[in-house]
């Protein structure tokens, strides 16, 4: 049978199954394989926090949801064209969010009674005629799976784990894609494990066959390679991207990184990824508690070490009184909060930006810390550099914010050139000539004068000092001199810091402000709506605090202002306080990014509806 | 950057002087503080360090103010993190020395949970702990080291809890060096503390200290003339365990369980007595010893309980990034940013 190619622009994949079927596996695959053949890529996976809810259970889904594109993407796709559902759970969480028209490829092996029971399925869905509206393809994954496995030594149940790869094949005949790449990552996990890698292997190619042989699948699809900017690049996740910016920020500097952490979700992969590099002399201490894990960054700052710790919600809560340290003892010191949904425990697997004020105010006293915010996965490589020489250059704590979304989503890093990157030049202080601990130079920074240093001993501490001199001093009128001393210090980070750019018109009707992982649906959803005819500004903050210098002349520009988080407007509260400007908020609360729609439609009834043609 | 100072032998012979600051001492006067600074101060030409590789890391209470007085670099951090923190920096550079000094509440209490972790990894760090048994700073609440029943500000009808005996906690989370000592027993102080500075090691020296405002006399039995030979017994390795002004009573097993003899009495002799060994491994003997002050009419034990040989924490750290480094080559940035999911748009 002849099969037609058809080629599109952009293609949104979920693959659902699950918590043990390998999805995440697959759509990290998928991903590697669309980013080499030159796609822009945006994911987002999304699982429970459960490791192993029961199998085919409405808990125990997990997702991976996948967009390539041979256009520059900034999101992982609203709606899915295609889904694999591994099972009825799979099938039942996640048909909510297809496109009309969606293509559906079924495991129709796991359909039966008892996953049908869990997935609170009365009849059976795929008979009953209520996915008419999707393109279903059902498939007998389990079964062809084992047909394709049989005479390999290998037990029924390692054999099972194996049909993620024969759908995985299906895709890649479907979209046109080589099964070379994930042969040769199956050969390297694999190498000891011959069985293991050639039954994976054969079901991946059985797929593929699959796909090509028979008469169910009659189209192909190709997404061509995006235009992006020549140069070379690599598919990071936010993490992985923050751990890389934190080792190129000590590379910069020439001082050695330490990382004081706790594992935490969504954040623990950040501990994991610098703990591989100690070719690079990275220290990273596991703590036995997320206080520990900040106290010991202190004590490395304290020694003259780039120093790091990484946290999510609940661990920077725990971390706030020695972050208050580090501000009085005004030592370097980044902390990124990798923000989950709270609060409390929360949705720990799930994203939010509800961390803002707590970055800002959640310490006792007057304690000003810079803020830094990424606005996509990696984005999360430029503001781990960033956060480091601020902090550095400052001797000030930064708090950095990434986000879930951001941290396991991923997309293509156009790796810099070791010279593009900023110069992060530190000199420790030797002279013991006029030293003072608490000395300050033209931006109030202190010197930094580590142990080792012969007759630069001083003591530090929690207890107020005398400024300049720096012993303990209770005087009154000290004190008030040493917090105006901290909180200019911060407000001096605004020389370092660009200009907030503007997209679009300069002043007008509306700026839509944003800040962290709504940039990419809010820059999509600008996009779309300049498309139909309709205009605003879109302009995007990376620096919360202190914010850029011109953001209040900007604010001024603009008749109205949409601040799109997720939360219930904690951005948009700074900006009242700090400019006296009003905001129109919106605000989604659901564990879940942004949708390009949502803002797409929220723009167009801020414009009132009509885009005056 | 190098920020790892090499150490070597001072060039001239420092005194006592030379390791204090020029900040007035402030504790109340006739504290057990003063006795251990000075202490202190006296043996530190003896830990064969350069002033400027010495840091001393302070929690939060009375004893914290410890390092604002010695002339070396210090931090006093805050209510019971001085561990954790002496931990980053002994990690970050392990050339320094560095010692913590801490009181009952500040490690025992709020900082319990950092002080089992560094004994466990056996990070090397100098861990004083002013034992006075009362918080002194806060006025007068009772502290995890008070005795079941006491009285204080938090506890008009007396305690209900019993307390921590910081020998076994110290010894089963892992310290490898584990001693005691007394405020006023200066002598004995000074040995402690230079033998705890030459312990490669999480060296932890529990120190009885006098609070004369909340807590006075707390040790007293242990410190006065006349009471003290009774109620103190001296650890040394390899002799047996002997006390009283005349030398006239012992410790014997009786199985696992301590007795007091009489060496007068006919029956018993020298010979039966418990011999001490620092050096063993087996922290059976530690706990043995170390239940004495659980016991009513049992000495208290000084000196050191146990002393032995495991490799430290930030010496293991840093021998693995040696053995990656000779493995992998120095990182670079080229390096760094290498992935085998890499292409390239012309």
């Amino acid at each position: 049978m002849e099969k037609t190619v058809q080629v599109v622009e952009d293609v949104t994949v979920r693959f659902a199954g699950d918590s043990g079927d390998g999805m995440q596996l697959t759509g990290s695959q998928f991903t590697d394989t669309a980013a080499i053949l030159g796609n822009d890529i945006g994911t987002l996976p999304d699982f429970p926090a459960e490791i192993r809810a029961p199998a085919g259970s409405l808990a125990g889904v997990s997702g991976y949801q996948l967009h390539f594109s041979s256009s520059d993407i900034q999101t992982p796709g609203d709606s899915p064209d295609v889904l694999v559902a591994m099972n009825p759970a799979a099938l039942k969480v996640n048909l909510k969010d297809l496109k009309p028209n969606a293509t559906v490829i079924v495991n129709t092996n796991a359909f039966d009674a008892k996953n049908l029971r869990l997935a609170n399925y009365d009849t059976n869905p795929l008979e009953d005629g209520s996915l008419s509206a999707y393109n279903v393809i059902s498939v007998e994954l389990t079964k062809l799976t084992m047909t394709a496995l049989e005479g390999i030594d290998l037990s029924i149940k390692d054999k099972d784990k194996c049909k993620n790869f024969f759908a995985l094949g299906i895709m890649y005949w479907m979209y046109n894609r080589p099964i070379d790449i994930t042969d040769k990552w199956l050969e390297s996990k694999f190498k000891k494990k011959p069985e293991v890698l050639a039954a994976n292997k054969k079901a991946l190619q059985a797929g593929y066959n699959y796909g090509e042989t028979t008469e169910i699948f009659t189209t192909r699809y190709d997404v061509k390679p995006a235009k992006l900017p020549a140069g070379t690049y690599r598919n990071v996740s936010g993490n992985e991207a923050a751990a890389l910016g934190f080792i190129t920020a000590s590379l910069k500097s020439g001082l050695p990184l330490f990382l004081g952490s706790y594992p935490i979700t969504p954040a623990s992969e950040i501990l994991q990824e610098l703990s591989k590099y100690k070719d690079y002399g990275v220290i990273t201490f596991q703590a036995e508690d997320e206080i520990s894990g900040i106290c010991s960054a202190i004590g490395a700052a304290f020694t003259g070490s780039l120093a790091i710790t990484s946290t999510s919600g609940p661990g920077l809560s725990l971390k706030m009184e020695a972050a208050g340290l580090a501000v009085m003892t005004e030592l370097p010191l980044v902390i990124i909060d990798v923000q989950r949904g709270g609060p409390s425990t929360g949705l720990p697997t799930k994203t939010e930006q509800a961390d803002l004020l707590q970055a800002m105010y959640g310490r006792h006293g007057e304690a000003p810390v810079v803020i830094l915010a990424a606005q996509s996965p990696a984005d999360c490589f430029y503001m781990s550099v960033e956060a480091a020489r601020i902090a550095l250059k400052y001797m000030v704590p930064v708090i950095l914010l990434t986000d879930g979304y951001l941290a396991f989503g991923s997309e293509p890093l156009k790796i810099p050139k070791f010279e593009e990157l900023p110069e992060i030049d530190i000199k420790f202080r030797t002279e013991k000539e006029g030293y003072y601990p608490y000395l300050r130079d033209e931006n109030l920074v202190r010197p930094w004068a580590v142990p080792g240093t012969p007759g630069l001993e001083h003591r530090l501490g929690g207890l107020e000092k005398k400024d300049v001199y720096g012993y303990i001093s209770y005087e009154a009128a000290n004190h008030e001199i040493m917090i105006k001393n901290r909180k200019q210090k911060v407000d001096n980070v605004q020389k370092l810091i660009p200009d907030l750019r503007v997209d679009g018109d300069q002043q007008g009707e509306l700026l839509v402000l944003t800040w962290g992982s709504t940039y990419g649906a809010t820059t999509e959803a600008i996009n779309n709506i300049r498309k139909k005819g309709f205009k605003a500004s879109h302009a995007h903050l990376r620096y919360l605090n202190p914010f850029p210098k011109n953001l209040g002349e900007l604010l001024g520009s603009f008749k109205k202002i949409l601040l799109p988080e997720l939360n219930t407007g904690q951005l948009a509260f700074l900006v009242r306080s700090t400019f006296l400007k009003d905001v129109i908020q919106l605000n989604k609360l659901q564990g879940q990014p942004f949708k390009v729609a949502e803002i797409e439609h929220k723009i167009i009834e801020v414009l009132g509806g009509s885009n005056g043609n | 950057m190098e920020t790892n100072i090499n150490v070597g032998e001072p060039e001239k012979k420092l005194t006592a002087k030379d390791f204090a600051s020029d900040v007035d001492v402030k504790w109340c006067p006739g504290c057990g503080d003063y006795s251990i600074l000075a202490q202190v101060q006296r043996t530190s030409p003896d830990f064969g360090e350069k002033i400027e590789n010495i840091v001393w890391v302070s929690g939060i209470g009375c004893s914290s103010r410890f390092p604002y007085y010695m002339n070396t670099y210090g931090f006093h951090t805050i209510h019971g993190r001085a561990a954790a923190i002496a931990t980053g920096v002994k990690l970050a550079n392990p050339k320094l020395q560095v010692w913590v000094a801490t009181g009952d509440g500040d490690m025992l209490s709020i900082g319990g949970n950092h002080f089992i972790h560094a004994c466990r990894k056996n990070v090397n760090l100098k861990v004083l702990m002013f034992n006075n048994r009362i918080y002194g700073l806060t006025k007068g609440q009772y502290s995890p080291t008070s005795e079941k029943g006491k009285v204080t500000k938090s506890s008009p009808y007396g305690t209900v809890d019993w307390p921590f005996n910081a020998i076994k906690l110290a010894t089963s989370s892992g310290a490898t060096f584990v001693a005691r000592s007394l405020d006023r027993d200066t002598k004995h102080l000074q040995e402690m503390i230079t033998r705890a500075s030459k312990h490669k090691g999480l060296a932890f020296i529990e120190i009885y200290q006098n609070c004369p405002i909340f807590n006075d006399g707390a040790f007293s039995s242990l410190t006065e003339k006349e009471t003290k030979s009774d109620n103190v017994i001296l650890l040394e390795h390899g002799k047996p365990l002997v006390f009283g002004a005349n030398k006239d009573k012992g410790i014997k097993l009786d199985g696992f369980n301590p007795v007091i003899i009489d060496l007068n009495d006919g029956v018993h002799s020298i010979n039966d007595c418990f011999v001490h060994d620092e050096f063993d491994e087996n922290p059976t003997r530690v706990f043995l010893l170390a239940r004495f002050t659980d016991l009513p009419g049992f000495p208290a034990p000084i000196g050191v309980f146990r002393q032995y040989h495991k490799t430290t924490y930030d010496d293991d750290y840093a021998k693995q990034i040696e053995t990656v480094k000779a493995q992998k080559g120095i990182g670079t940035y080229e390096k760094l940013m290498l992935s085998n999911n890499m292409w390239e748009v012309k």
